[in-house]
């Protein structure tokens, strides 16, 4: 499949998911908002990783997102699903932007580790709050939408079609970015960053660009995460969440928007037949999966449809 | 004629080690300049500072009147001045074309046209093209077309100097800095790959400064040569005058022929 197909195959994935989530079981419908979010979140890293950046710590703006919308909820009383993304994707923007001066600056190893570092901070902090949980973290008010609680058989469907819907226009509007010459300038970075100064553009400007914009997705995924979970805790922030999203783009691969979405699907599915067959040892079978994925698809799973393409 | 490029009192060190010492020099519009000097004599300094790779400790560089000694090298590419590289600086993981697409974009970006909400094909400055129309005529004027899908990486030493020099011309500069764009290339192939160079680089009316270590190609190419020594200039004048000047047949005619015997007294594997 194309680059060019994907905003075809992604109003049809949309028009798929509206048409047959009312038939779907409750809790397929709970497996596919967490995978939309976390594929948000994985969206975000794939713009890092095009640039050679690997963030060890995404799960700071996850955190962020999700904490911002819970706190909403818990402060002022606001439910309403549309406006608590929007303020879990400004508030990591926000912040971002803020730290992006610190890590634009860094590069390889070094800007992993400082990002990791920075997301272990945000966890130690909430775990001594107690105004916040500390440990045990908060419950998130069920979601409502432009005011109005959807009936109880409703919600999953209501939140997923909402988030399939957002998740679909982020996905197309990050699409359209990787095609402006600033998107296209990530290769190159990866490559030569000497050359892209000598071409006149700024690589750190660029890179402060992507991080903003990563960390607006993983905030938005995380306030997603957080309605549909209805509870925020500081694991949020921990570095095994950031090496999940980590996991599922190595897995899912960065050849299109598309495909942290079906890498999250795909994470989500290995882990819940897992956890289900084997819940002691389900990380295992994770593993295994990962390292099959490496050895034989090291471009991640969207390879498989190149290959099918060059076949 | 009025200097388009003017360096005064240059001067920077690393260390105990001048690489640049008081050099000064007025560089007219139009003009193509050799710089010569045996490797360490400050040549690729001399280039760095007028780039904004390196800042001189001490001196003032002046673009078309204007002080450009602090600018960062994105901004000196902006306004005018481009460079090559001693070992082409290309996107080795991009072909020929990806890679002069990807300087096209910065040039559009630049000139704030294909952005986010632009739409259609944006012309690009200078040329009123589309960008890949661009591409494909600047790969065909440097002798490049039919490399145009390989990757840079996979490329011969020469293809990738020329595809170094075709990179920096899509934001079409008024001053072009050569840092020996013919290093590692044959010696057959030289003159070839340097005419080249000169008719692509010479019909856009560019001023051209190049590093060369074969005198032959200087003198033919350079209407007027430096010499570097020691971090100083020991001579500045055309062709036949600089070539001739005791201390440059001293320092640096006669480095480059100890340099070649040493060559090629070295033996064979």
């Amino acid at each position: 499949m194309s680059a060019g197909r994907a905003p075809f195959t992604l109003a049809l994935i949309l028009v798929v998911i509206l048409a047959v989530g009312p038939f779907a079981p409750q809790w397929t419908l709970f497996l596919l908002t967490i995978a939309l979010a976390k594929g948000l979140v994985v969206l975000g890293l794939m713009l890092l990783l095009r640039c050679g950046l690997v963030s060890f710590g995404q799960a700071l703006y996850y955190c962020i997102g999700a904490y911002a919308a819970g706190m909403l909820g818990r402060y002022f009383g606001m439910s309403d699903l549309f406006t608590l993304m929007l303020a879990g994707m400004a508030a990591s923007a926000l912040a971002a932007l803020v730290l992006g001066f610190l890590l634009a600056r860094y590069r390889g190893i070094f800007f992993g580790l400082l990002s990791l570092a920075l997301s272990m901070i945000l966890y130690g902090l909430l775990v001594k709050t107690e105004a916040l949980g500390s440990s045990d973290g908060f419950h998130v008010l069920p979601s409502t939408l432009f005011g109005v609680r959807p009936a109880d058989a409703w919600v999953r469907y209501a939140v997923l079609a909402v988030a399939a819907v957002v998740a679909v226009i982020v996905a197309l509007l990050v699409h359209r970015y990787l095609d402006t010459p600033l998107g296209k300038l990530a290769p190159a970075i990866k490559d030569n960053e000497i050359r892209v100064e000598y071409m006149g553009a700024s690589a750190r400007y660029a890179i402060h660009v992507k991080y903003v914009i990563a960390a607006a997705l993983a905030g938005l995924g995380g306030a997603l995460a957080a309605t549909t979970v209805g509870h925020v805790d500081p694991e949020m922030a921990y570095w095994t969440t950031s090496g999940e999203f980590i996991f599922i783009t190595i897995l899912a691969g960065t050849g299109s928007v598309i495909a942290p979405f079906l890498g999250a699907l795909i994470f989500g599915i290995i882990q819940t037949v897992a956890f289900g067959i084997s819940p002691n040892t389900w990380q295992m079978v994770l593993g295994t999966s990962l390292l099959v994925v490496i050895v034989f698809l090291p471009h991640g799973l969207w390879s498989l449809f190149r290959r099918r393409k060059a076949a | 004629m009025a200097a388009i490029l003017d360096a005064q009192g240059l001067h920077k060190s690393f260390g105990a080690v001048t690489a640049a010492s008081d050099i000064n020099v007025a560089i007219e519009k139009d003009s193509v300049l050799g710089l010569i000097g045996t490797n360490g004599a400050g040549k690729t300094t001399f280039i760095n500072m007028i780039t904004g790779y390196l800042k001189p400790d001490r001196g003032r560089i002046h673009y078309e009147g204007r002080d450009i000694t602090q600018l960062a090298p994105r901004d000196i590419t902006r306004i005018g001045i481009g460079r090559s590289f001693q070992i082409p600086q290309l996107y080795a993981s991009l072909s020929a074309f990806e890679n002069m697409m990807i300087g096209i974009g910065v040039v559009l970006w630049n000139a704030g046209r294909g952005g986010y909400f632009s739409r259609g094909r944006p012309l690009v400055p200078g040329y009123d093209l589309p960008a890949e129309q661009v591409a494909e005529r600047l790969l065909e004027r440097f002798g490049l077309a039919e490399y145009r899908d390989k990757n840079a990486q996979v490329l011969p030493g020469g293809v990738r100097k020329l595809l170094d020099i075709a990179l920096t011309m899509v934001a079409r500069p008024k001053i072009l800095l050569l840092d020996e764009p013919t290093s590692g290339v044959s010696a057959e192939e030289k003159f070839a790959i340097m005419e080249m160079i000169m008719q692509a680089v010479r019909a856009e009316g560019i001023t051209v400064l190049f590093v060369e270590h074969d005198m032959e190609v200087v003198s033919r190419f350079a209407e007027r040569v430096l010499a570097f020594y020691d971090g100083r200039i020991i001579a500045d004048g055309p062709p036949d005058e600089a070539l001739n000047d005791p201390e440059v047949k001293r320092y640096v005619v006669g480095g480059e022929l100890h340099r070649l015997d040493a060559a090629q007294a070295r033996p064979r594997a």
